[in-house]
């Protein structure tokens, strides 16, 4: 187990520093020049040409490349270019917020969506199946902005169950809950569409199989043939995908953290993105790059706890 | 393969008649499945709906009317009035012209690239093939809204840049599919049967192997016709897509935000909207994908 894990973990390497050269290359290389971006049209030629020495931005590109990868190996996120702020500090503020609506949103789409595709499955064409189906489909349609509309209109002004926006205060418990319930169920719901009908095909697949009929020949009842012999080889599957749908849903936290007015990862990086703030922008993409580097770990860990034939290979 | 048609000739070849009979049972399949058909209507009606957009619209989605701002829906203005008095219905009919234009478009961008890209890497193996499928799982492993995001932070807003940006991101999935397919359909008999006459690499692919894989094809165009409507309207949301006055069903509920508690309407319709379109996608790419892979008949 610890040789897999070791495996795993050195298998990120090339992963995350390939997700770093497409950060690089499409701020960097694509056409446009930040310089100007940041400063305007109407910026003087010695200004620009002042900020474009400030960032190296005239040295080589390789050089650049190497440079912003010796920065990031000491720890060194830069400062804006827009208020000179250090965005180290600026990314802790925010990263607690969306790890935060991240983990929420991931447990209540496992916790939700397993079941749900598992019960789907069971009373495969029957009448609670057909309503999961249409169910899962529409929520997989919602864009997840959309939903989150929805829940404020419904919940935060109609019932004023609870606060429809803002992020609350961290050191307070109970207030960042309140805060957190409604933007973690929109991310949630939107994810337990895809694991409910991932989790309802790959048990439809495992029903299938003969060692179920043999397990139910040999009179087990229903409920641990389902529990105990389906699920676990259906689980494989599902643990594969969640891991793709957990990437996925850190696309859809910033237009949720946008929605209700939160502040994490995705306000950061969508300010720094309309303010053509090139060097947040950069380290926020390599904040995320680092999260979906480490779900994608997370995922395979878990893969070769639910199927031990991974681990035994190679 | 006409000729044959309906001929109950013993001479007749026996291909053209099975896959006739094989096109029509396709089609009873895909008859007998609600879901699909559902699809099918909603996507013809929603299609439809944008190319007469012009015709079915009362009023100008553009003019303003200082005097009916924020106006909720009437008799005229069915769907309500935004906060330039614009009309809500005209808007939402027009910005499915734009949804509908960039959800194919870069589609069809996404699917000649990607498609382009697995059919070579599957086909030539070695090498190229590791490198080319190496780089598509770069690209899958990363959000591909947030990717698109950047793409679109350095080239700016505008209909062709969000074509472009959607369509690059769509086309790693695409190559990830049609390689599998691919390495499916090169071992088998009629592939060297037809090199062994002669084929060239080109016509070996284009005639033999990606007629081979249309199913899979249009399963996919379905969906991801789906999933680029939605990422439009996602970035249009943010901030990053079409601008302004340009009416797309995510800039409008970007714009009514800022009105959510007293103008509701301005952001409930027009991802109503989305919504239904999306929808409408993914259940014909379902229905297809029921009725293409007989796997899954049972």
């Amino acid at each position: 187990m610890i040789r897999y894990v070791a495996q795993r973990i050195l298998l990120t390497v090339p992963v995350f520093l390939s997700v770093l050269t497409i950060v690089f290359i499409v701020v960097r290389v694509l056409p446009g020049d930040p310089a100007t971006a940041a400063l305007g049209d109407y910026a003087s030629k010695e200004a620009v040409d002042a900020l474009r020495l400030r960032l190296g931005l005239n040295d080589p590109l390789p050089l650049q490349y190497l440079r912003f990868l010796g920065d990031l190996l000491r720890g060194d996120l830069g400062t804006s270019m827009i208020n000179s702020a250090p965005i180290g500090d600026q990314i802790a503020h925010n990263l607690p917020y969306t790890l935060e609506l991240t983990f929420a949103a991931l447990l209540v789409g496992v916790t939700l969506g397993i079941p749900v595709g598992v019960y789907m499955a069971t009373k495969r064409n029957a009448f609670p199946d057909y309503v999961g189906r249409v169910a899962s489909l529409v929520g997989l349609s919602v864009p997840a902005f959309y939903l989150g509309i929805l829940l404020i209109l419904l919940v935060g002004v109609q019932l004023k169950w609870l606060p429809a926006i803002g992020g609350g205060d961290l050191t307070s418990p109970g207030d960042s809950l309140t805060h957190l319930i409604l933007p973690a169920l929109t991310l949630g719901l939107v994810m337990t569409a895809s694991v409910a009908r991932l989790a309802r095909s790959a048990m439809l697949n495992v029903l299938g199989q003969d060692y179920v009929r043999t397990a139910r020949a040999k009179g087990i009842g229903e409920r641990s043939v389902i529990s105990r012999h389906a699920l676990r080889s259906a689980l494989i599957p599902i643990v594969a995908l969640t891991g793709i749908w957990g990437v996925a849903l850190i696309g859809d936290s910033v237009t949720t953290e946008l929605v209700f007015s939160r502040p994490g990862l995705g306000k950061l990086m969508v300010g720094a993105m309309l303010q053509r703030d090139y060097t947040t922008l950069q380290s926020t993409m390599v904040i995320y790059a680092l999260f979906v580097v480490g779900i994608n770990l997370v995922t395979d860990l878990a893969y070769g706890f639910v199927d031990p034939r991974v681990k035994t290979q190679g | 393969m006409n000729a044959a048609a309906g001929v109950r000739d013993r001479d007749t070849p026996a291909l053209p008649k099975r896959s006739r009979s094989q096109r029509r049972r396709m089609w009873d399949t895909f008859l007998g499945n609600k879901a699909a058909v559902v699809g099918l209507g909603l996507t013809l009606a929603i299609v439809l709906l944008s190319i007469f957009a012009p015709l079915l619209a009362s009023q100008d989605p553009l003019v303003q009317d200082g005097a009916g701002r924020l106006k909720p829906p009437d008799d005229v203005f069915r769907l309500g009035r935004d906060a330039f008095g614009r009309d809500v219905l005209a808007r939402i009919l027009y910005a499915g012209r734009i949804s509908l234009v960039i959800g194919i478009a870069s589609v069809i961008l996404g699917g000649t690239l990607g498609t382009t890209l697995g059919l070579v890497a599957g086909y030539s193996g070695g090498k190229l093939e590791g490198l080319l499928m190496r780089g598509v799982d770069v690209l899958m492993a990363f959000p591909s809204l947030l990717l698109g995001l950047t793409v679109l932070a350095v080239l700016g807003p505008g209909i062709e840049k969000v074509i472009l940006a959607i369509g690059l991101l769509l086309s790693p999935p695409f190559a990830r599919v049609v390689h599998g397919a691919t390495l499916a359909l090169k071992e088998q008999e009629f592939l060297s049967a037809a090199r062994s006459i002669g084929a060239g690499h080109i016509r070996l692919m284009r005639l033999h192997i990606l007629p081979n894989m249309v199913g899979e094809i249009a399963v996919l165009l379905s969906v991801f016709t789906a999933s680029a409507i939605r990422v439009e309207a996602s970035l249009s949301f943010i901030g990053l897509g079409i601008s302004p006055p340009t009416p797309t069903w995510g800039n409008m509920i970007r714009d009514g935000t800022t009105h959510l508690i007293n103008a509701p309407w301005l952001s409930i319709f027009p991802g109503l909207a989305i919504l239904v379109t999306v929808l409408a996608f993914n259940l014909l790419g379902d229905g297809l994908r029921d009725v293409l892979d007989p796997k899954l008949q049972q």
